[in-house]
């Protein structure tokens, strides 16, 4: 694990993903990427690993859907089977129809909420979190990308000074 | 340009020709009088629940002595029933013959308005895929003819396919009396006729500007274009809205319900959309589509997807608002479904909805070609039970099976398909030069 970083900040999404590209093929490490903005194919240029959000989401829909005919069940047909306008509570087939605008409302509620939850925890995110920004410019119009440090400094400066970069400083990893 | 195969072709005349075979022994086999027509049925009736009908490929005739014993009474119900019985049976091939008609036409003309929104939306990504909505749509005309004349055909009392063109049903029926200024032959026809013209020449001229527009130096062509499109949408709406009304729910007269265009369209558009899918799949197969990439199959997909799902929505909003109040008058158009048709009512629900719902949902599915064409073709068999249920059941109630005749309606027209579809690929280079979204198409990912 590099203590310190080399970053560089760049002023265009198009000149960043060039750079990407230039430090991936020259095999040096890209810690982290700053952006005020998703710049379409970073993640990709970078080869950070797909998402796997929308599975969690499936599984979690999958729940919503569970819980919502076992509730149902339980107290539509099980626990007190009342004659309510004469709908048929025998058995939960018979009384389905009613019951679907629930379940298809919890397999949204449990599907989209908990993907947010799992989206917060995944990427630390909590209302008294500490910002971690490397400067303050890149909530702006600034891009900083953070090369690992091995001690061959003159080289990654070197590298980044032909990519574009407007300014280049040798920082402590935080 | 395209050259039709003559595998295709040979393959297309074989379907026709095939399925010609199966109507026509449907049309031979149906019954002409009441006495034949009780025979079939108590040979056929008893030995089995219709939900097994599908199974058995042919009522076996050495059941018929054995079942005749326990048929309780199928003679004895007079003559209304017997005359009733004879109606259901003579029916058969008509519904067969009507139900294969009308899904192909819905096809068609379900890509139109597909196209249309294209035109209208100004989508970047589909135009690459244009020329071969456009060849789809040639189907309409001819199809939509052949609908036409099965209609007139109805109106000469060739069939009993509606019951409100026959004036002894009329007569002693005081709420299609209260319909018959809407319901009557002349005036259905002339609906009719406006319909197929609006959406024909719709076609025919932005079919004539698309061309037009492959050798033209300015825009002129494409901004017509958009303006019909545009135009072409809301008489589609409710030009469409209305055929369902004619063309589909007058089949039972005494039953109406407010989103069934919508439901319609919900039906046609997916089928439109998936059949674009595997005419593109097939097409590029064949190395035709040059610039078509797995993202325009990804979004191809994805309307599918969708459109399942919205299909499903407005079938299940019908079902369910008729099933909770449970209106007598009302309700019985789902109770004859459930008591007769169990399976192909709640199996299309597998098919259009379930089916689709687990298998596209995965957007590295979605790229996969045979994953996209199981799905298809299992849509569009869903879709055909889909007009099959809506047709069926006022019209051979509970005599339906899935035999010769319908499976050689499905096939003769879907032999008549290929052929006019791929017949009218040839006539136009399948990449569309100079619309002004074309090179975002060709470039299109996602």
């Amino acid at each position: 694990m590099a203590s310190k970083v080399i970053q560089a900040l760049y002023n265009d999404d198009d000149v960043l993903m060039s750079a990407v590209k230039r430090v991936r093929a020259a095999h040096h490490h890209i810690e982290e990427i700053y952006s005020p903005f998703p710049v379409h194919g970073l993640d990709k240029a970078m080869g950070l690993a797909p998402t796997r959000i929308a599975i969690a989401s499936f599984l979690y829909g999958c729940v919503g859907l569970t819980v919502a005919v076992t509730m149902m069940n339980f107290i539509m047909i099980e626990d007190w089977p009342q004659n309510i306008g004469g709908k048929p509570s025998f058995s939960f087939i018979e009384n389905m129809p009613a019951f679907v605008p629930i379940m298809f409302e919890l397999t949204v509620f449990f599907a989209a909420h908990l993907m947010v939850i799992t989206f917060y925890l995944r990427s630390k995110l909590w209302p008294f979190k500490q910002a971690e920004n490397p400067d303050v410019r890149t909530t702006d119009d600034h891009f900083l990308m953070e090369v690992a440090y091995e001690g061959n400094e003159e080289e990654i400066r070197a590298l980044l000074v032909e990519t574009g970069a407007v300014e280049i400083k040798l920082s402590e990893k935080h | 340009m395209y050259t039709f195969s003559n595998k295709l072709r040979t393959a297309a005349f074989v379907l026709m020709i095939v399925g010609a075979l199966g109507l026509v022994y449907g049309f031979l086999s149906a019954p002409s009088t009441v006495a034949e027509a009780q025979e079939m049925v108590a040979g056929a009736h008893h030995d089995e629940g219709h939900d097994a009908a599908e199974a058995h490929a042919e009522p076996a005739a050495g059941h018929g002595e054995q079942a005749h014993g326990d048929a309780h009474g199928e003679e004895s119900h007079g003559d209304e029933h017997g005359e009733h019985l004879l109606h259901q049976l003579q029916n058969k091939p008509w519904a067969a013959l009507y139900v294969a008609a009308f899904f192909f036409m819905m096809i068609s003309l379900g890509v139109l308005a597909f196209y249309a929104i294209q035109r209208a939306a100004q989508a970047g990504w589909s135009p690459v895929l244009f020329r071969v909505m456009e060849g789809i749509t040639g189907y309409l005309l001819p199809g939509a003819l052949i609908v036409f004349l099965l209609l007139a055909l109805s109106g000469f009392h060739m069939n009993h396919l509606f019951v409100w063109m026959d004036p002894e049903v009329v007569a002693h029926d005081e709420l299609i009396q209260g319909k018959t200024g809407f319901l009557n032959v002349p005036f259905f026809l002339l609906r009719a006729f406006i319909y197929i013209a609006g959406w024909s020449a719709y076609r025919f001229f932005s079919r004539k500007f698309s061309i037009a527009q492959d050798t033209a130096d300015d825009d002129s062509n494409f901004k017509k274009n958009f303006r019909i499109s545009a135009a072409f949408l809301v008489f589609f709406l409710v030009s469409e809205s209305m055929m369902s009304w004619d063309w589909i729910m007058s089949v039972d007269p005494h039953w109406f319900s407010t989103l069934f265009g919508w439901y319609v369209f919900a039906s046609m558009f997916v089928s439109g959309i998936t059949v674009i899918a595997l005419i593109t799949i097939y097409l590029k197969s064949k190395g035709y589509l040059e610039h078509v990439n797995d993202s325009h199959l990804h979004d191809l997909a994805k309307f599918m997807f969708g459109i399942s799902i919205f299909w499903t929505y407005l079938w299940f909003s019908q079902f369910m608002l008729y099933w909770y109040s449970d209106i007598p008058e009302e309700v019985t158009y789902f109770v004859t479904r459930i008591e007769d048709y169990k399976l192909p009512f709640f199996g299309m629900l597998v098919m259009n909805f379930v089916f689709p719902l687990l298998i596209l949902m995965n957007s590295d599915y979605k790229r996969v070609n045979w994953f996209v064409v199981m799905a298809g073709i299992v849509i569009l068999l869903g879709h055909y039970m889909d007009i099959y249920n809506m047709v069926m059941p006022a019209t051979v109630g509970d005599q339906w099976f899935i035999g010769a005749a319908e499976i050689g309606g499905i096939l003769f027209f879907a032999g008549l398909f290929i052929f006019v579809v791929f017949s009218s690929l040839t006539k136009a280079p399948l990449l569309a030069k100079r619309n002004p979204f074309i090179e975002e198409s060709k470039h299109f990912h996602y």
